[in-house]
């Protein structure tokens, strides 16, 4: 868990942080989202000491992180930043155990939590093990950075706009591959983006920062559709604002169990985007669901599309909710 | 690469060994071209240098020129490692003066000023020395490690190297190739300039040239240049190679 208490940041005569609070739940994925200068980054960099806080208490499991040596901290954290910074002149297996090696694991164990993350992270541990960072893809290169940053099994993964460099196709399958790693660990990670597409994919819950203070920390429903002031309405953004509420809700939540039909089903956890999508190329209404067993969990109607069964208000439009 | 592994065609167009058995066959060969410096310059008395055995002139050259870069190196390198650490950092210009103005003054001057004090032989001519390689490895070592990436440090710190770990297993091994090119720069400087150490008493194989100079024997200068052009082809071809063992990551 992590806790951030009334933390202000200075630089000079410039406050990047003012005076936030907010708590990380052991496990949750929290995206961090703002404009440039909104202090998400440096929010970031204060959990692992990279920045000293000026005023307030930043905890981690009720541990004031001031009282720790800064290396130990990181060293209990993955890092994750945009520009990758692969150590140039170390193999993709010697990056990717730079924390084991700084903790001290024995040899053989470091080399077989190599080839398990390589496996994780889709690299073919034969090809790429002793392959230099410049013999690889900007993807590989960030696919390696997330291994490296997973390496000693953190409890706490900080990501600083990890596939924003990225194509959007690598970027959509790193960000797939993360939700996976993040439901498998169970790690708590806290992820800064500028692009709310991402956030709205990823987080469990979203902290919109904005001139150094928070403005929201909602659900990525929440933020949908109660944006608690005009900037997050902003960064949502008006156009396809219909698919973005879909891509927030599974298939599941939406299924009428007791109903049957046949047909390819979807799984329960696709989101609603995409069972929309699928509806459109097959030409039905109707799609039958089943669950992560593979057994029938009901049936998914269009019309539960525009209007869910229960909770109506929840799926009010974008200008229901204010000035826009 | 190793001399036994090589083929006849790679050894005569390797730089290293080419210059290796051209120093060697020089140093020890000198005696016997002899002959040859008397057809060249039939009107000299004595047409080969004897006061001295070449061998122990380059010796002393190289122990010069060895010592005095290592000195540089020590000290420089320090002194560039610590104007790049945020608690050296306010001393950085004090130390790109410093290290400039020991370049730019003649090493000459330094010989002259540095006997009434210290006397004549090798001790001035190895501050003189000293003080002019220290400029190359100073400015080199700053801009290697100016270099490396901020993302690489940036990473390296978050992940949780301390301090020295960060310099010794990131930074230094991805500045090595600019601090090494400065060192190169250093050496083969010196190379040449301890020839000049030999007016202050210096036993170096700058001695033939200088007394060369001063009989109007010509055939001792050639003597002492030719040795001196080869050492120097020898160290530079040495430091090639260095350098290619230093980037190989680089290369695959």
């Amino acid at each position: 868990m992590i806790e951030f208490e009334r933390v202000t940041k200075r630089f000079g005569s410039w406050t990047a942080v003012d005076s936030v609070s907010f708590t990380v739940a052991e496990g949750e994925f929290r995206v961090l989202i703002g404009p440039s200068g909104s202090g998400k980054s440096t929010v970031l960099r204060m959990i692992n000491r990279l920045i000293p806080a000026d005023e307030g208490a930043i905890r981690i499991d009720g541990e004031d992180i001031a009282s720790l040596k800064p290396e130990e901290l990181r060293r209990r954290m993955g890092y994750v930043i945009q520009s990758v910074g692969l150590f140039p002149h170390w193999t993709v297996e010697r990056n990717i155990a730079t924390v084991p090696g700084l903790l001290g694991w024995p040899k053989a164990r470091i080399r077989d939590r190599v080839t398990e993350l390589l496996e994780l992270l889709n690299l073919d541990p034969r090809r790429y093990r002793g392959a230099y960072p410049h013999q690889l893809s900007g993807g590989q290169q960030q696919r390696v950075g997330v291994a490296r940053a997973l390496a000693a099994e953190p409890r706490v993964l900080l990501m600083d706009e990890p596939f924003s460099a990225l194509d959007p196709i690598t970027r959509a399958s790193l960000q797939t591959e993360l939700s996976a790693i993040h439901r498998r660990t169970g790690t708590t990670i806290v992820f800064v983006t500028h692009d709310m597409d991402e956030a709205l994919r990823l987080g469990d819950s979203i902290a919109v920062m904005d001139h150094g203070r928070l403005v929201q920390c909602a659900t990525p429903l929440e933020i949908l559709t109660h944006p608690a002031s005009p900037l997050v309405r902003d960064l949502v953004g008006r156009e396809e604002w219909g698919l973005k509420r879909l891509a927030v809700e599974t298939v599941g939540d939406r299924a009428r169990r007791q109903e049957s039909v046949t047909g390819e089903p979807l799984a329960a956890e696709t989101p609603l985007h995409r069972a929309l999508s699928e509806m459109v190329a097959r030409g039905t209404e109707r799609l039958p669901v089943v669950d992560g067993d593979g057994r029938p969990a009901g049936v998914l109607h269009l019309s539960d599309l525009v209007r869910p069964a229960s909770g109506g208000a929840a799926s009010s439009g974008p200008a229901a909710s204010g000035t826009a | 690469m190793t001399g036994a592994g090589m083929a006849p065609r790679e050894l005569l167009t390797d730089r290293l060994m080419l210059g290796l058995v051209a120093l060697v066959a020089l140093v020890l060969g000198m005696p016997s071209l002899k002959p040859l410096f008397a057809t060249l310059f039939p009107r000299l008395d004595r047409p080969l240098y004897e006061a001295e055995s070449f061998v122990s002139l380059t010796l002393d050259h190289m122990a010069l020129v060895g010592l005095s870069s290592l000195a540089a190196i020590l000290l420089g390198g320090g002194a560039g490692i610590a104007v790049t650490r945020p608690w050296g950092r306010e001393f950085r210009g004090l130390l790109e003066t410093v290290a400039t103005m020991g370049q730019t003054f003649p090493p000459v001057a330094v010989l002259a000023l540095a006997v009434p004090v210290m006397g004549f032989g090798a001790e001035p001519a190895l501050i003189a020395l000293t003080l002019y390689a220290l400029l190359p490895v100073v400015e080199n070592t700053v801009a290697g490690l100016d270099g490396v990436p901020a993302a690489v440090l940036d990473s390296a710190r978050g992940l949780g190297m301390g301090p020295a770990a960060v310099l010794f297993r990131v930074e230094l091994p991805l500045a090595a190739p600019v601090i090494l090119a400065g060192i190169r720069t250093a050496v083969i400087i010196n190379v040449g300039t301890a020839a000049i150490a030999s007016t202050v008493g210096a036993k170096t194989l700058g001695l033939p040239i200088i007394v060369g100079l001063n009989g109007s024997n010509q055939a001792y200068v050639i003597q002492g240049a030719l040795i001196v052009a080869a050492l120097a082809v020898v160290i530079d071809a040495g430091f090639d190679r260095l350098a290619g063992w230093l980037t190989r990551w680089s290369q695959r």
